[in-house]
């Protein structure tokens, strides 16, 4: 039962490709976006906040497509992307990735903005006093005591992308070898007939994934602790 | 020298200070509340005076007239607090070079270990300033604000969260330090203590300056 065939293979290393790309480019975002709501008052930051979370609380095919009006090829944003850039995201992996960035940046946002918020920032002002400039503060002393919350935003991150379904596919649909992600192909394949065994291997290796995220969270919040408590 | 004249508003508590120093160490000598730190935080310019001037030797750091106020990273005033605040994700040997990272220095090891000997710290460098003890971690401190080469050095009670026993063990070392000839602004509630380090005194009473001049002042009032 447990041979994976290359085209659930295709699916799997998409998903990983999707995920991890949403993920890495989405937290420098995710700093300064933190950053900003931990430390800056500025007019207009309840709106911003919230417009952070709105796809939390959207449904995931409004973001979608929302996605689709913004980044598609008639877009706004997608029709100059495209003619002057040559950056497409519709129909695409890159759409997927955008729309699983999207997805998952408030989950990614709010533990790096609470553990910037925890940084006791009297050592910031030490750190200014011994010479360092505000930029030098931010990347000596602010980033690495945030480090634990960074890494647990990007673990969160990960695994809501990697499950990301809805706006996905209403935003790139589901294309085999392109756009269709492990979710989208278990999704198919309990659509068709026997396709049930196919669906369950995806379904084992969406728990592994899954379950390896979480441990590997839990052992880098461990380590990231005990390098700042200092034993 | 040392030149300060500022006023400041912190919600009902106002400062209005006033006073100029050529003291190796000047002491700032007031009960808690009088606006010690508020005024030393000034001084480093991690706090911005609503008016006023305060300049050190030739240079301006803050004239509020015309709208001057030195960031601290370029004021080269070197800050010991009462807490320490030593990094608590580096262990002491970076903790001692941060400074001179930060100011890109070159790297003195003739200096650091004159330092490290004079506090006593060479035996703690590959340690977490979560191993350490309270007086260890000040010593630190003071380690690390004198290696990033600062042309003053303030210090905020640095005794202030250590008990007796401790305050003996730290006292001798900023004698020592006294005598490295860095210009030094000693803040403390305890006159004992000034006594026996400070070379002039600035006496601060509810956010004024209310006595200035060499140790005897210390003799006049008590802070309540």
């Amino acid at each position: 039962m447990f041979e994976i065939t290359p085209a659930e293979w295709t699916a799997i290393l998409l998903s990983l490709r999707v995920a991890i790309i949403a993920t890495l480019v989405a937290t420098p975002f995710g700093i300064a976006l933190a950053w900003l709501l931990a430390r800056r008052n500025f007019w207009g930051k309840s709106i911003l906040d919230a417009a952070v979370h709105l796809p939390l609380v959207l449904p995931p095919v409004v973001t979608g497509y929302l996605l689709l009006l913004t980044f598609g090829r008639r877009g706004m944003v997608g029709a100059w992307l495209a003619d002057h850039l040559g950056i497409v995201f519709a129909f695409r992996w890159t759409g997927a990735a955008l729309a699983c960035g999207v997805m998952s940046f408030p989950l990614l946002v709010r533990p790096i903005r609470l553990s910037i918020e925890a940084i006791d920032r009297r050592l910031e002002q030490a750190s200014s006093t011994l010479g360092a400039a505000p930029w030098q503060v931010f990347a000596t002393v602010t980033l690495p005591l945030a480090l634990p919350g960074i890494l647990a935003g990007m673990v969160l991150g990960f695994a809501k992308a990697i499950g990301e379904f809805g706006a996905t596919i209403t935003f790139v649909s589901n294309i085999p070898g392109e756009t269709q992600t492990i979710s989208s192909a278990i999704y198919s394949l309990i659509q068709t007939p026997d396709g049930d065994s196919a669906a369950m291997r995806l379904v084992v290796i969406s728990i592994v994934i899954a379950m390896g995220a979480l441990i590997a969270s839990e052992w880098f919040a461990r380590r990231a602790t005990q390098r700042l408590h200092g034993n | 020298m040392l030149r300060v004249d500022v006023t400041k508003q912190l919600g009902e508590f106002s400062l209005e200070a006033s006073f100029s120093s050529e003291g190796r160490v000047t002491g700032l000598f007031g009960a808690s509340g009088a606006g010690k730190t508020s005024l030393i935080n000034m001084i480093a310019g991690l706090l911005r005076p609503d008016r006023g001037v305060i300049t050190l030797d030739d240079e301006t750091l803050d004239d509020t007239s015309k709208g001057i106020h030195v960031l601290p990273h370029r004021r080269r005033i070197g800050y010991v607090f009462q807490d320490a605040r030593l990094f608590p994700h580096l262990n002491v040997a970076q903790n001692l070079d941060y400074g001179r990272r930060m100011n890109r220095l070159a790297d003195d090891p003739a200096q650091r270990s004159r330092i490290t000997d004079l506090l006593d710290i060479g035996s703690l460098l590959d340690r977490r300033p979560g191993r350490l003890s309270g007086g260890e971690r000040q010593r630190v401190a003071l380690g690390r604000a004198l290696l990033s080469k600062p042309r003053l050095l303030l210090m905020d009670e640095p005794l202030g969260s250590l008990d007796e026993g401790r305050k003996v063990e730290i006292l001798p070392y900023l004698m020592r330090l006294r005598d490295e000839g860095i210009p030094m602004v000693y803040v403390s509630h305890d006159a004992a203590e000034l006594r026996q380090l400070a070379t002039q005194i600035v006496m601060l009473r509810n956010g004024r300056v209310t006595a200035l001049g060499g140790v005897k002042v210390l003799a006049v009032g008590t802070p309540v």
